[in-house]
């Protein structure tokens, strides 16, 4: 580094490491709350689909089952989504 | 008490070869007992890292298959006494790999009376990577001071805690060790590059080692000599720090701060 690299480096710059790990902080976390879902989940989906089936013709295919962290409101939610076959 | 070591990382090119030669040959010129699996079927390397290209007849894939026994795949270094290398199929499907087969070899492995059993795990998370992790007791997570890097030692730890042996047995879990490669102090100063702090707040995961970029690396691979080898170099040194370490010797960091050059050498360059 030269004469003129001297003066420039006391320009304010922007951290590229900051950038990286703030970056990483977040998708990291996300990454960890999406992938802890409980082990008893497809077990539960199971038998959802087997109560729902005493009654309608649905298949294993019709029930998701979305387990998800919020780490903000300190709870867990689980989403259950059934799609139906239209009544006739 | 034999150990299975795997080497990983989930990214590609951050040095999980050059990282299991280097600490392989550390652990056996202790004495122990040491070899190193090439879990990287199709692209097999470590051979060429260690030097031994020339001596390889059987593979991984041979001895699963039957097609011949250990004593016969096994490459006996020539330098270090203890150490020996099972390299990967060049030829075959990393399918060809199974549980009951990678079981198999480690089992007979142990009973031949290996101490530490290195796997060199591919790159990803496929059927390779995730034998090479199975069997693991402990874990050396390589990871380059970069973003895509650490995310992918993040994935791969959580593999380490849900897809092992140990964590389906629901035994002791893995036990992760970090270990940074190329990473360059100066450019970290200059806050050009994630800092051991950075990582580590991370990852949090142990730190086994840190190994300063090298030129030496390279030199190294090209002569297929393992680093550890050059004691003269720092990456060299660096990696006798993490062997040491591994065997619960204290050591204290080094090649991890940068030397801020004087004012003169500033001015004309030096």
């Amino acid at each position: 580094m030269g004469l003129l690299g001297y003066f420039r480096r006391n320009e304010p710059k922007k951290s590229s490491a900051r950038s990286a790990k703030d970056r990483l902080q977040i998708i990291v976390a996300h990454e960890h709350s999406s992938s802890v879902s409980p082990a008893y989940l497809p077990e539960m989906q199971r038998e959802i689909v087997e109560v729902i089936r005493k009654f309608m013709d649905i298949s294993n295919n019709d029930v998701k089952c979305e387990f998800s962290d919020n780490a903000e409101d300190d709870m867990s939610v689980l989403e259950v989504n059934i799609t139906l076959p239209k009544s006739k | 008490m034999a150990k299975v070591i795997v080497v990983t990382s989930g990214k590609g090119g951050v040095g999980k070869t050059t990282s299991s030669a280097a600490i392989g040959s550390g652990l056996a010129m202790t004495g122990a007992k040491t070899v190193i699996i090439d879990f990287d079927i199709g692209l097999r390397n470590l051979d060429l890292i260690m030097g031994c290209e020339r001596r390889v007849v059987y593979d991984l894939i041979n001895v699963i298959n039957g097609e011949a026994n250990l004593q016969q795949a096994l490459v006996k270094d020539k330098r270090i006494p203890d150490l020996y290398i099972l390299p990967a199929s060049q030829t075959r499907n990393k399918d060809a790999l199974t549980k009951e087969g990678v079981q198999k070899v480690i089992d007979t492995l142990k009973s031949d009376g290996f101490e530490y059993i290195i796997c060199d795990s591919p790159a990803g998370i496929e059927q390779g990577a995730m034998m090479a992790l199975y069997f693991a007791d402990e874990a050396i997570v390589t990871t380059n001071p970069e973003v895509s890097s650490v995310r992918d030692s993040d994935r791969i730890t959580g593999m380490l805690s849900s897809k092992s042996y140990r964590s389906e047995q629901q035994l002791t879990p893995v036990k992760v060790h970090l270990l940074i490669t190329r990473y360059c102090p100066e450019r970290v100063q200059r806050e050009e590059m994630l800092s051991i702090e950075d990582i580590n707040d991370l990852l949090g995961i142990e730190l086994l080692g840190v190994i300063p970029e090298s030129k030496d690396v390279l030199s190294a691979s090209n002569l297929g000599e393992p680093i550890i080898l050059n004691q003269d170099s720092d990456a060299g040194k660096a990696y006798q720090d993490a062997v040491d370490r591994l065997q619960g010797i204290e050591r204290d960091f080094r090649f991890v701060t940068y030397q801020k050059k004087g004012f003169l050498s500033r001015m004309f360059g030096g």
